[in-house]
């Protein structure tokens, strides 16, 4: 593993990922006042949200309900659960204190299995309120350093969020992108929230430690301010490093928060954990507890549609294409399996369907434009061998810039006949003798010079020869 | 034409109308409270204007509602949209809300008028309001001496006449100490009988709105008004409440009234004088006295003072100089909070901010808090078993009459003895209500308490209502 | 005076609950606190081993409300109450030393 992630010696790493989402409610976790990202400054505000003397928390059923799909869909426990305040200042934290979940989550004990079949153990997933947002006035870049005021904007405030708290069963930075890429795929595909990394309405923060194996962990650092998939392993190899450099030059890691500067690719210190931090949660008086039946939870579940694992198997199955292969992952990503099958339901090759889909519809949504029935035709006639590989790109591209079409008739108006192989064999044999230096390289085991051959058998042909039947012929002299 | 039922009767009959009554009580305030101080801020244009709605709805023939032009004093602790609430204190000095409390919104749809903002000890906490930012309300039956507290504001408005009634909040006593102090009926109902949504929160899970009346028949009046379920307090029962007024006349007989024979010592010869006539009256009256204990109610008074302060600690946090209320500038914001925050809480809020902090840190949850809701238990627990052989329990409200200003020095535990029986109840979250009983030394007002189970106002009512018949 | 708690623990309480507090606070609050804790000491006589916590006067659960929108407050009407506000937001003196 260490060699996989570039660690010198036989260091290892050691990460768990805290990753807090807001909830895609219409209205905030405790009061009804909206939940919306981008709204003018302080204009989604109600007493509850600003912590107005008298205002009470009630609770929004819906950010259960989407908190319980949460933790079903990474197979944790639902139980029983209270709310606690965690009491600290800042000016974007009105009441001066959170309210969230302690010793009693909604969601524990689950896992996430990455694409490649690892496990991490999920600790807790529990609900909390967010805070509003500061930005610092005066100094340079929003910074806090050097500012002469900040300005406070309640609008997220209250908003509803989930943290789950992944075990420290994270091994490469590699995983930490699966986990947090598979992360985000659930959590979009139950509807649980949109979990835009750039938006912030999804957030993580790494805890990162290295020690070498048969040792017990080592002191651990969090790294917050991850903005993007890419900055989760970029921040990550970037600490790993700092770590083990401290080690080795017989320094020790302190336990610290460090802030990623996407900038200069560093983490630096953001603070030191003191004794100040001394929450003094206690159990919120102003809500009661909750505790799902299982009636409740069950009706929930089975309004769960399939996770983004259960649909990659599907179209797995259906396409031949590996669970975790790249078209498979990413057209599960983009919601567009259901379409790649709906070609298979359709008499189409799903097979074919996948790879245009996945090369072609990074554009279109989940419900691309181009009726299915058009790209099922279009695969028929690829398989079929009345187009080659390369005309139905041609088709598909006109079917795309149309919003559909009848695939056969495009063909026929572009002139497209795929030439049969013997006449095909003559055009190689002429194009071999055309190209001898060509033809000795790739004789002599250099695959990459058919290239130049099957280039000129395409440039003879106008591009109506079948790439894989020139393949095939070469291969076939070659002997 | 005193009471409240008269009162609303006549309005919605025509007879006197809403603006009239309210022209009264401006004039009585403004003859008399400059000596008594039970306002904060009287609504004189609000009042006026809610006044005339009631009379327009009246001269059209329709209800204005039960309360229809009966005056209200409210606590200054409950929000009043457009209207200073200050919970008497200079964090809160000036400040408006921009909404009402659902109670607030209660009564002025039952045809009430609220006429004021009433003192209290700063954010309710006292027992004689002379913790109050804006200074101290003085006794109508003797303005050298208290009111009670936190309420005093509001036990003084209904007893110099300031309003026909006025609404209190009870945390520790808060309502019953001062209504017995000022000789007028208070009631702490069941916790989560009245909606807490706009009532500034002193200890959450404490916390009470319930009335002051001259006479049991207005409470539960206003009761019925005020009470049952609000969708904004996660704490309100989801219930109707059963009419109040419906069962003042159904009398005592057959009913067990407690005597609690463990209960702690240090009421005054008078007050107990007062308690034991209650019990002669209430056995005339066909009810049975008999002997329970509540063991742990003697540690009320520990558990509260551990488990209030540390909800208000939290409670009060958010006083911070950002949103609303006062801020003293500083270099930046934690230099701001803590300037700001010595500046606007007075001391007895101070010392229970730090009490309540400490009692909640690292280290010392355990000790402290956590042993206090363990405490907490056992108090209710006694309770109820004394529920089983009693209908409803007899104690004195408060250990004596209204004391004299300053009477209790600097030492803040002095005070707080002042809560010893109300306190346990609110620790319980049953009811209790404090029953004007004659007079004990200097004449002055001693009030009997009845306590009972949970939701067993109607029992409660009906013991209050024979103690006022049997002084008839 | 017992020494249940120190002027240093009263000090670094203050802070927590961020009040301002001048030495001569602190001793006059230490001697108080410490005067009342130990009356609240008679609950540490009391066997409370098997009691359960209580944090609810009236037990309720599941209480919840639909995710409906209502309408908000008005900025104006909210930041005209506010010590300072700018831009439609409010403002407060910079904040350093206490990033979270």
């Amino acid at each position: 593993m260490s060699a996989h992630d570039g660690l010198p010696g036989d260091w290892q790493l050691v990460v768990g990922l805290e990753v807090h989402v807001e909830l895609a409610t219409a209205t905030k976790l405790f009061s009804a006042s909206p939940n919306r990202f981008g709204d003018e400054p302080n204009t989604n505000i109600d007493p509850v949200t600003l912590g107005l003397p008298g205002a009470l928390p009630v609770l929004n059923e819906q950010a259960v309900e989407l908190a319980m799909r949460i933790g079903l869909a990474l197979n944790c426990t639902v139980q029983p659960c209270t709310f606690h305040r965690k009491n600290y200042f800042y000016p974007d934290m009105p009441k001066a204190y959170q309210i969230s979940q302690y010793d009693q989550p909604l969601n524990v004990d689950g896992y996430l299995k990455l694409p490649g079949g690892t496990h991490v153990g999920i600790e807790r997933a529990h609900m909390e309120e967010d805070a509003g947002k500061s930005t610092h006035v005066g100094g340079s870049g929003g910074r806090v350093h050097g500012a002469t005021s900040s300005l406070i904007d309640l609008n997220r405030a209250g908003v509803p969020l989930v943290e789950i708290v992944s075990r420290p069963d994270i091994r490469s930075a590699e995983e930490a992108r699966l986990y947090v890429n598979e992360l985000r795929a659930i959590l979009v595909a139950i509807g649980a929230s949109d979990a835009k990394m750039e938006e912030g309405s999804m957030r993580v923060d790494a805890n990162v430690s290295v020690h070498k194996p048969g040792t017990p962990f080592g002191t651990r650092c969090e790294i917050k301010n991850v903005n993007s998939v890419r900055s989760v392993g970029r921040a990550i190899e970037y600490e790993a490093r700092r770590q083990i450099d401290l080690l080795e030059n017989g320094d020790s890691v302190r336990q610290e928060t460090r802030h990623w500067d996407e900038g200069d690719g560093r983490t630096h210190t953001l603070r030191v954990k003191e004794d100040a931090d001394d929450y003094r949660y206690f159990l919120e008086p102003d809500l009661v507890p909750l505790a799902p039946s299982a009636e409740w939870i069950q009706r929930v579940h089975a309004s769960m549609p399939p996770l983004p694992a259960q649909r990659r198997e599907h179209l797995s199955v259906a396409t031949g294409q590996a669970a975790d292969s790249e078209a498979v992952v990413s057209v599960v990503e983009r919601g567009q399996d259901h379409y790649v099958l709906a070609v298979g339901h359709l008499g189409g090759d799903p097979g074919r369907a996948l790879v245009y889909v996945k090369e072609a519809f990074a554009e279109e949504g989940a419900e691309p434009r181009v009726p299915a029935i058009d790209i099922a035709a279009l695969t028929s006639l690829e398989v079929d061998g009345k187009v080659t590989a390369t005309q139905a790109k041609a088709i598909l591209s006109e079917i795309l810039a149309n919003g559909g079409g009848d695939a056969a008739a495009i063909a026929a108006a572009k002139g497209f006949e795929a030439i049969d192989t013997s006449a095909l064999e003559a055009v190689v044999d002429q194009a071999i003798a055309d190209q001898p230096d060509a033809w000795t390289k790739f004789c002599g085991g250099d695959g990459k010079a058919m290239g130049a051959i099957v280039g000129a058998v395409m440039k003879a042909t106008q591009g109506k020869a079948d790439g894989k039947i020139v393949t095939a012929l070469l291969n076939q002299k070659k002997g | 034409m005193t009471t409240a039922f008269d009162i609303a009767a006549a309005v919605r009959a025509g007879t006197t109308t809403a603006t009239e009554l309210l022209a009264q009580h401006l004039a009585t305030i403004a003859e008399r409270d400059p000596d008594i101080h039970a306002f904060n801020h009287v609504m004189v244009e609000q009042a006026q204007a809610q006044a005339a709605a009631v009379d327009a709805t009246a001269a059209l023939g329709d209800d204005p509602g039960p309360l229809a032009g009966v005056t209200v004093a409210l606590k200054d602790n409950m929000c009043t949209r457009g209207v200073p609430t200050t919970c008497s204190s200079k964090i809160l000095e000036g400040w408006r809300p921009p909404y009402d409390a659902t109670v607030v919104d209660k009564l002025r749809a039952a045809g009430a008028v609220a006429i004021g903002k009433t003192n209290l000890d700063e954010f309710a906490m006292g027992s004689s309001t002379e913790n109050s930012a804006f200074g101290p309300t003085r006794n109508p039956h003797d303005l050298s001496r208290v009111p009670g507290g936190s309420s005093g504001g509001s036990a003084a408005a209904v007893a110099a006449g300031f309003s026909h009634v006025s609404l209190g909040s009870d945390t520790g006593g808060s309502i019953r100490q001062p209504a017995a102090l000022c000789g007028v009926v208070g009631v702490k109902p069941t916790y989560g009988y009245v909606s807490r949504y706009g009532l500034v929160a002193f200890a959450s899970s404490l916390d009470q709105i319930g009335p002051f009346t001259s006479n049991v028949a207005d409470a539960a009046l206003v009761l019925d008004v005020i009470g049952g379920h609000d969708p904004h307090d996660s704490t309100s029962i989801p219930q109707q409440h059963p009419s109040l007024v419906d069962v003042l006349g159904q009398g005592v007989e057959g009913l067990r009234v407690g005597r609690i024979t463990d209960l702690p010592p240090g009421a005054d010869p008078d007050v107990e004088e007062r308690l034991e006539a209650a019990f002669e009256a209430l056995a005339a009256a066909g009810a049975t006295i008999v002997p329970v204990q509540v063991p742990a109610f003697t540690f009320g008074l520990s558990a509260y003072y551990l488990i209030a302060p540390a909800e208000a600690s939290s409670n009060l946090a958010r006083y911070d100089g950002v949103r609303y209320g006062l801020r003293v500038e500083a270099a930046d914001t934690n230099a701001m909070y803590g300037v700001t925050r010595a500046a606007g809480f007075g001391d007895e809020v101070k010392r229970r901010i730090m009490l309540g902090t400490y009692a909640l840190s690292a280290g010392y949850y355990d000790a402290y808090y956590g042993k206090a809701l363990k405490v907490r238990r056992l108090i209710h627990d006694d309770f109820e078993r004394a529920y089983h052989q009693a209908d409803v329990l007899l104690t004195p409200t408060s250990p004596s009459v209204a004391f004299p200003f300053g009477a209790k020095g600097d030492n803040p535990f002095a005070m707080y003895l002042c809560d010893t029986y109300t306190i346990p109840t609110n620790l319980a979250g049953h009811p209790g209500m404090s029953v004007p009983y004659g007079t004990g030394a200097h004449g002055l007002p001693v009030g009997v308490q009845v306590l009972a189970g949970t939701l067993q106002e109607p029992t409660m009512f009906r013991v209050a209502a024979a103690l006022e018949r049997s002084l008839a | 005076m017992s020494d249940r708690i120190s002027a240093a623990v009263v000090a670094k309480v203050a802070r927590l609950a961020r009040l301002d507090v001048t030495a001569d606070e602190i001793e006059r609050m230490t001697v108080q606190l410490d005067g009342m804790l130990e009356h609240f000491a008679d609950i540490d006589a009391l066997d409370l081993s098997a009691v359960v916590p209580m944090t609810q006067p009236y037990p309720l659960v599941n209480v919840l409300r639909p995710d409906v929108v209502e309408p908000c407050l008005d900025r104006d009407e909210v930041l005209a109450a506010a010590p300072a506000a700018e831009d439609g937001r409010f403002r407060v003196p910079p904040i350093v030393g206490m990033d979270l």
